[in-house]
């Protein structure tokens, strides 16, 4: 596609990642956290993608998968982590989980 | 002779160093190993005098002890005349101390410790009169030193002795301050401590005007060591140690290093007639100030210890005058009788349960006989009757002493009297008259044993015929010891200028002396033996002057109150307002900061996962930031 100059896709990426990381250090909810995280991910697929297209070569596009597989593999750990801690804590609240402080 | 010559020193430290070691397991054995030790290196300073009587002197080094940049000094020894007579009277008199010792220490469970003690002392000793350069000199110098605090406070558990030990070290530092900064004088015009390169270059010290400075300070040094005034008050102290050790160090040896230190020095010494004044002056004062102490005092040990520092005193006026063979002729003479009078009254006390006041003493003659003759041999030899040795040597320097000035003759005949008396004194009280002793002590009263007496017999003979060796021409003798030791005092000779003294005058001034000496003794025979002349009655009549005296003139007390004190409250404010408040004050301050830090950055640590990667984007946003601008 020759139409879209390729700094609007990398904009749009580095907006969505900023959103992403402010999502992880501003926001209290454990699920939130991780689909902010999920969002960070995402960004950088689509500045590959975007890459892939205005460079034509088609490697952004397959590492674009093994970023996905990646991300896939995370969420199932850290969803286990997520419902070990409810399980104990009770709580998804991220104030109430400061174990790394003593 | 550089073959053995190194034993001499080195086999005392050995001794010293095996009963250091084993003297706990060896106890009373470590006295043959000592005795050994002295035993052979006298036999060697014999062989050694030997060679030196043919004329054969030897100045060498073994090793390079230190070397620092331009700074060399070497472990060696200068054998002439001079070291050879200190060499012999300490390996000597030092040998028959030692045998003394194995007597007098019996049963004392430090016996170990007291030998090894005594060997390290001989060595530091030797050291000091065989070195061959300054720091040698003083490497001795202070090695007697600490052995004489060692041995004054050997029986520590007594507090007087331990204070008497420290007091000694104390006041030797004072002179030895005094010293050190003599020997950086001579070193920093020459660039050297060796004897032989400074005797050669006295006139780049002229030149440079540091002669009177430089001799004055050693001087300062001499008066520490060899208890001249002000500094002598540590001597009557030093009594409290073991009597061996009173015979040894405080008569025969330490005490004398001062007046050897002087006569070795001479080619530096004549050079600058203030310091000889003030040699003169300083021995003068002390021989007649000592001695009016002794007049009165009433221990037998503290009597010998002011007429060691008068009879100092004499060989300091010998040295200072001039005549260096004189000085050295009554050290030698002073050490056999010194010591055998310290020997004989510690024979006393061991015959009387270790009682020193003489006033419980008396009519001891007929019960101690042995040492009772040889304390009289002695006696006669210090109070100058002729023809013990005593007389000789005495004579000697007060001869050149009137050459020099009169009034030193006067005073040291005077001096001469004194002596003649308070000796009388303490043999008649002592040995003769009715006996005042305790019953309980009276039933003891035992001569001592041969390990004892024996010593005491050969340096009766000692010092009965020690001065014959010294008999000057006047009387018909070849004067062989002044012409002994003549080579060693060349580079003075130049230098100084005796004033001549006819022959009838000198006849009359020994006649003089000689009458003194048995004036003392009449007037001491006439108070205490037939008792015409009432001692209590005269201290009352003069009882302020008494009262000085038998105060020892309160000098400890004005040292204590002007000195002492002053320097202790000092030295409590430093304590309390410097170490304690300020300087402690910052090293807590410095803590302090830190715990105050620390306050601020444990906040870092919230445990809050999401504060940490808050911290992680700001470092990453940094970062890019910086090699953004860079770009720009």
């Amino acid at each position: 596609m020759h139409g879209i100059p390729i700094s609007y896709f990398l904009i749009l990426s580095a907006i969505l990642f900023s959103l992403g990381v402010i999502g992880v250090i501003i926001r209290r909810n454990v699920i939130i956290v991780f689909m902010s995280i999920e969002l960070m991910l995402n960004a950088v697929n689509l500045t590959f993608v975007a890459f892939s297209n205005h460079l034509n070569n088609i490697e952004g596009q397959i590492f674009v998968f093994l970023v996905m597989v990646v991300a896939a593999a995370e969420v199932a750990v850290g969803l286990g982590l997520i419902v070990a801690m409810f399980r104990l804590r009770e709580t998804v609240h991220l104030d109430d989980i400061r174990l790394l402080k003593w | 002779m550089e073959h053995f010559i190194w034993l001499i020193p080195l086999l005392p430290l050995g001794g010293a160093v095996i009963n250091g070691i084993f003297g706990r397991l060896l106890k009373e054995k470590s006295g043959w190993i000592a005795n050994l030790t002295m035993f052979v290196s006298f036999i060697l300073s014999l062989r050694a005098f030997g060679l030196v009587r043919q004329g054969v002197t030897f100045d060498g080094n073994l090793f390079e002890w230190i070397v620092a940049g331009k700074f060399h000094a070497p472990f060696g020894v200068r054998v002439d005349q001079l070291s050879i007579i200190m060499m012999l009277i300490v390996t000597g008199v030092g040998f028959l101390i030692h045998l003394y010792s194995i007597g007098y220490m019996h049963g004392d469970p430090g016996a170990g410790r007291f030998f090894a003690y005594l060997n390290l002392f001989i060595f530091a000793m030797l050291m000091l009169v065989m070195g061959n350069n300054l720091l040698l000199l003083y490497l001795g110098w202070e090695g007697v030193g600490l052995c004489s605090y060692l041995l004054i406070g050997f029986w520590h558990e007594k507090e007087s002795a331990s204070k008497a030990g420290l007091k000694a070290f104390i006041t030797n530092r004072v002179g030895d301050f005094g010293f050190a900064i003599g020997i950086f004088i001579i070193f920093s015009h020459l660039g050297t401590i060796a004897y032989s390169q400074i005797f050669a270059q006295t006139d780049v010290l002229v030149k440079a005007g540091v002669v009177t400075a430089a001799s004055l300070l050693l001087f300062v040094g001499a008066v520490g060591k060899s208890a001249q005034f002000p500094l002598y008050v540590w001597l009557p102290d030093a009594m409290e140690g073991p009597t061996p050790v009173s015979a040894l160090i405080h008569a025969a040896t330490m005490v004398t290093a001062g007046v050897y230190m002087v006569a070795r020095f001479n080619p530096l010494f004549s050079l600058s007639p203030t310091t000889m004044a003030v040699i003169v002056s300083v021995g003068t004062f002390t021989a007649i100030f000592a001695a009016t102490m002794a007049l009165v005092n009433k221990d037998i040990k503290r009597v010998l210890a002011y007429s060691t520092i008068s009879q100092l005193g004499y060989m300091f006026i010998g040295v200072g005058v001039g005549a260096y063979a004189a000085g050295i002729f009554h050290l030698m003479t002073h050490a056999f009788f010194k010591a055998l009078l310290f020997l004989g009254a510690g024979s006393v006390m061991h015959a009387m349960s270790n009682e020193t006041n003489i006033e419980k003493m008396g009519g001891l003659y007929s019960k101690i006989k042995i040492t009772a003759i040889t304390f009289m041999a002695a006696w006669l030899a210090i109070s100058g009757i002729p023809p013990f040795s005593g007389f000789f040597s005495k004579d000697e320097i007060l001869a050149k002493a009137f050459a020099y000035h009169p009034i030193v003759w006067v005073f040291g005949t005077l001096g001469a009297l004194l002596t003649s008396f308070y000796m009388s004194r303490l043999v008649f009280v002592t040995f003769f008259g009715k006996s005042r002793v305790e019953p309980k002590v009276e039933k003891h009263i035992h001569e001592s044993p041969y390990v004892m007496t024996i010593p005491l017999m050969v340096l009766a003979v000692l010092a009965v015929i020690g001065g014959f060796v010294g008999v000057p021409e006047l009387l018909g003798g070849n004067n062989g010891f002044e012409h002994f030791l003549a080579p060693v005092f060349e580079g003075a000779e130049a230098n100084l200028h005796f004033a001549h003294v006819s022959l009838g005058l000198e006849y009359g001034l020994m006649g003089i002396s000689v009458l003194m000496a048995l004036g003392g003794i009449w007037l001491a025979y006439l108070m205490y033996i037939r008792e015409t002349i009432s001692a209590d009655a005269l201290a009352n009549r003069f009882h302020r002057t008494y009262t000085l005296l038998y105060n020892k003139y309160y000098v400890d007390e004005i040292y204590f109150a002007f000195i002492i004190n002053p320097i202790l409250a000092f030295s409590r404010w430093l304590w309390n307002f410097v170490d304690s408040t300020v300087i402690d004050g910052i090293a807590n301050l410095l803590g302090k900061i830190f715990i105050l830090f620390s306050y601020i950055y444990r906040r870092v640590q919230t445990g809050y996962v999401q504060s940490y990667a808050a911290f992680l984007v700001v470092g990453v946003l940094a970062i890019l930031a910086y090699y953004l601008l860079q770009a720009f």
